[in-house]
């Protein structure tokens, strides 16, 4: 068994740190703040399949959504009693067109995912009203996606870390990781604020920070932050029953463009708020928040709703989300520096896909043969490098 | 013409506008109530209503002086709220919207300035207790704001608790509303009281009015036989449907409840207070730097460290309301472009010293949480108990604030963490390390309805024509 550092306190760092704990590796999540402070707390909790187009990241979404339907019978076997729940919530999406042409583009998209085994029911615009009576009379077609579902994302990192911990993993919070402990080629640990920690390998799961994190372990990885911006209201009736995106969710996701974007998501939470979201936005780690985001927001939102045009917005949220030139997740060893590893890129999608990473690096590093394909997700992958070089 | 915004007409506020006015900029005074003078001067509603019980009301005719001063050479905006403040163009947006806060006719307004100078002033800090959340345990502000506004007595018998000198025009002013003050309980002891004021008090000469008001609330304690105790605390409220008693306890100097001390008196009305807190959204949406003491950061000038933005009063600094004319002054004189009165200079020089004074003197010590309990309510909006704050925290030994918040709800509903935050944050540094996060940023000042947010107006030239001064 080996010992393994993992750069993170995130979900996707509790994640690995669970998976690789649970396989008997000795391992120390080192964060630089406190847990779940970072990314992981400034999202709306979303396990989608929804908004996958066919290809690897989908296939990391059914396998990791299949892990997040086991996790909560785990996580109550393993946990105290009176641990916080971590409110997973499998409620599914429906995924809304209010045009001719974004109804075609959607069912044609729905039926690519089908292929791979998404369940993903079409809905006509009465089918849509039943599921949804608040929705907007605009509705021309909805695809409903049963996989979808939710989880308090800062209950569910707190979570995978104290089983991680019954596993005999360590936390060190408040640490730093300034540079790479000295050796001889092969990664031989970290240099931390909090003092030198040695391991077999490192395993950096630092989100929207990795390539900062990276470069001071002597690599590089072209991992940009991405802010979205969520608002949420006071508590209200429910009124909303799944998560109900406008159809425009999905060109928003994979889009490569610096500039800011908008797709309509809604839902209503447990306590009765609701969560609206979703921007996008290049503008590095700039936390200032522009008017013209939260009017955005709040059109795409009565779009889809107008009986929400009274709610009460109480806070809007930012974070900052991990993302690779290409829109895949890096998952892997780093071929430059023998025994550094990523586990992070996945974007908005973190909270989601934290589950297949961590599996996917335990396999990894065991030498087993994994359950996906890594090669889409390399650190090596052209699509990655390229960006790499002309930085 | 220099364009110069002030959000907030109290003290600060009406002192910098009068100011920025008087160098030659044209000035819009914004103020979310319906009537200038702020939380301080909250008596004036209508336009000459005199103060009804002269020593509750602090320099009338100064307020007066600068009341028609502001409604002469301003563009006021009463019943404006400012719920966003843009920083992310070249110049700053400040997204108003103007009307009753319940009415669904809000009118939305932007403004552009060239300057904006904030003056949002503070609200009450009250330290959670068994029994806090029972009717008739009010805030000492909220008590004191419906003893100066309706003259009406708050119950028969009323506790005056918490910790600072403004426990004394509490006081007085429930008395004189015709309440039977039963005591005004201090929770820091004469050591430390004594250490925060007495160190070369002849620094606080300038002072002296201060000195005067003091001594004359402590004269009108005597004249009510109300006691002042200090090093004593209310601990808990009791009470089925309302309050009914208190349990009072002796406080060591770091405001532990000495074990044994305790008695209860019977009251029906509580007004507690423990301080007060600066309001940041604000400053922290402009991107103002913030001191380690969580308050506004502002050179001689009072200028904050985002070009553009000038700061005045309470959120640099509790100094009350004298330090806040000064700053205010200073401030608006140096957002319009001109060279700040050196009297108004060295009057903030004379009253700034209150503020580290009063925070030797009456500042909260970390003892406290040894008064509560587990079922003692901590956040009141999601009614997150200190019980499962700290059992949450045991299940995430390195959880910070946002997690904890997240997982407990905390600090989430509608006051946004406005009552509750600061607590929640001691409690983590009292169970482990400092805290690595703070709940000031809220990007959305005030709630905003969606139709509200989805308007989203562009920032309108002001239609105020330019004037002669």
């Amino acid at each position: 068994m080996a010992s393994v550092i993992v750069v993170g306190a995130g979900i996707v760092g509790a994640a690995v740190a669970r998976a690789l704990a649970h396989e008997g590796h000795a391992v120390t999540v080192v964060e630089r703040g406190a847990s779940a402070g970072g990314t992981s707390a400034s999202g709306e909790g979303n396990i989608l399949v929804s908004d996958k187009a066919l290809g690897p990241e989908l296939d990391l979404a059914l396998r990791s959504t299949e892990l997040w339907r086991a996790l909560e019978a785990e996580l109550r076997a393993e946990l105290p009693r009176d641990a916080p729940s971590i409110e997973f919530e499998p409620k599914g999406g429906v995924v809304v067109a209010t045009t001719d042409d974004g109804a075609r583009s959607l069912l044609a998209f729905a039926a690519r995912q089908r292929t791979a085994g998404v369940v993903a029911r079409e809905l006509g615009p009465d089918e849509a009203h039943a599921a949804e009576p608040h929705l907007t009379d605009a509705v021309v077609a909805a695809v409903h996606y049963p996989g979808d579902a939710q989880v308090q994302p800062a209950i569910a990192t707190e979570a995978l870390l104290a089983s991680a911990r019954l596993a005999g993993a360590r936390v060190l919070a408040r640490a730093e990781v300034l540079a790479a402990a000295p050796g001889d080629g092969r990664i031989a640990g970290v240099v931390t604020s909090r003092g030198t920690l040695r391991a077999d390998h490192v395993v950096v799961a630092a989100g929207p920070w990795s390539a900062a994190v990276a470069e001071r372990l002597g690599s590089s990885l072209a991992v940009l932050p991405r802010r979205g911006v969520v608002l949420v209201t006071t508590r209200m009736p429910r009124t909303v029953r799944h998560k109900v995106y406008d159809a425009d969710y999905v060109g928003a996701v994979e889009s490569g463009a610096a500039g800011l974007q908008f797709s309509g998501v809604v839902e209503s939470t447990a306590s009765g708020t609701v969560l609206i979201g979703s921007s996008r936005e290049q503008r590095g780690f700039d936390a200032r928040l522009p008017t013209e985001v939260l009017r955005g927001l709040a059109r795409r939102a009565l779009a889809l709703f107008p009986c929400l045009a009274d709610a009460a917005v109480m806070r809007a949220y930012g974070g900052f989300r991990p993302y690779a030139p290409d829109h895949l997740p890096v998952i892997g060893e780093d071929a430059r520096v023998p025994g550094l590893w990523f586990a992070t890129g996945h974007e908005g999608a973190g909270i989601g896909l934290s589950l297949g990473p961590a599996e996917l690096v335990a396999d990894l590093l065991a030498g087993r043969p994994p359950s996906l394909d890594p090669a889409a997700f390399s650190p090596a992958r052209a699509g990655l490098r390229t960006a790499e070089r002309a930085a | 013409m220099t364009h110069v915004v002030v959000v907030g007409a109290g003290p600060a506020g009406l002192a910098a506008a009068a100011a920025a006015a008087e160098a030659g900029a044209r000035v819009t005074l914004l103020d979310g109530a319906e009537h200038l003078g702020g939380q301080f001067w909250r008596h004036a509603r209508a336009d000459d209503d005199a103060p009804r019980a002269p020593r509750l009301q602090h320099a009338w005719s100064r307020y007066r002086a600068l009341r028609d001063a502001v409604r002469r050479e301003c563009e006021v905006v009463l019943g404006a709220s400012v719920w966003a403040i843009d920083v992310s163009g070249e110049r700053a947006v400040l997204h108003a919207l103007v009307g009753e806060a319940d009415g669904r006719a809000r009118e939305p307004r932007s403004w552009r300035p060239d300057a904006v100078v904030l003056a949002t002033g503070a609200h009450d800090r009250t330290l959670p207790f068994p029994g806090w959340d029972l009717p008739g345990v009010v805030t000492a502000g909220a008590a004191q704001a419906y003893a100066k506004a309706e003259g009406i007595a708050l119950g028969r018998r009323v506790v005056v608790a918490g910790a600072g000198p403004f426990l004394l025009p509490a006081a007085v002013s429930a008395a004189t509303a015709g309440s039977r003050v039963v005591g005004v309980y201090e929770a820091n002891p004469l050591r430390t009281l004594a250490s925060g004021w007495l160190p070369r008090a002849w620094r606080l000469a300038g002072a002296w009015r201060k000195g005067i008001e003091a001594a004359g609330y402590l004269a009108d304690l005597a004249r009510h036989r109300i006691p002042y105790r200090v090093g004593t605390a209310v601990v808990a409220a009791h009470g089925r449907e309302r309050v009914e008693a208190v349990t009072i306890a002796a406080l060591d100097a770091t405001w532990r409840p000495v074990a044994g001390s305790e008695r209860v008196v019977e009251t029906d009305a509580v007004c507690v207070s423990h301080g007060f807190l600066p309001r940041l959204e604000l400053p922290v949406a402009a991107g103002c730097a913030l001191s380690a003491e969580r308050f506004v950061v502002v050179d001689e000038d009072q200028r904050t460290s985002v070009p553009g933005f000038w700061a005045a009063g309470e959120i640099t600094g509790i100094a009350g309301a004298d330090a806040a004319i000064a700053e205010g002054r200073v401030a608006g004189a140096s957002a319009a472009g001109a060279v700040p009165d050196p009297r108004a200079l060295r009057m903030r020089a004379r009253h700034g010293r209150f503020a580290e004074r009063m925070h030797a003197a009456h500042g909260i010590r970390g003892g406290w949480t040894a008064w509560l309990t587990d079922e003692t309510v901590v956040c009141r909006c999601e009614e997150v108990s200190y019980g499962r704050l700290v059992a949450t925290l045991r299940h995430a030994p390195d959880a910070g604030l946002r997690s904890l918040k997240l997982a407990t709800r905390a600090g989430l509903g509608i006051c946004q963490a406005r009552v509750c935050g600061r607590t929640v944050e001691e409690l983590i540094v009292a169970e482990r390390a400092p805290g690595d996060a703070t709940s000031d940023a809220r990007p959305l000042a005030i709630p905003v309805r969606l139709a509200e947010l989805a308007l989203g107006e562009d920032a309108t030239p002001s239609q105020r024509k330019e004037h002669d001064v």
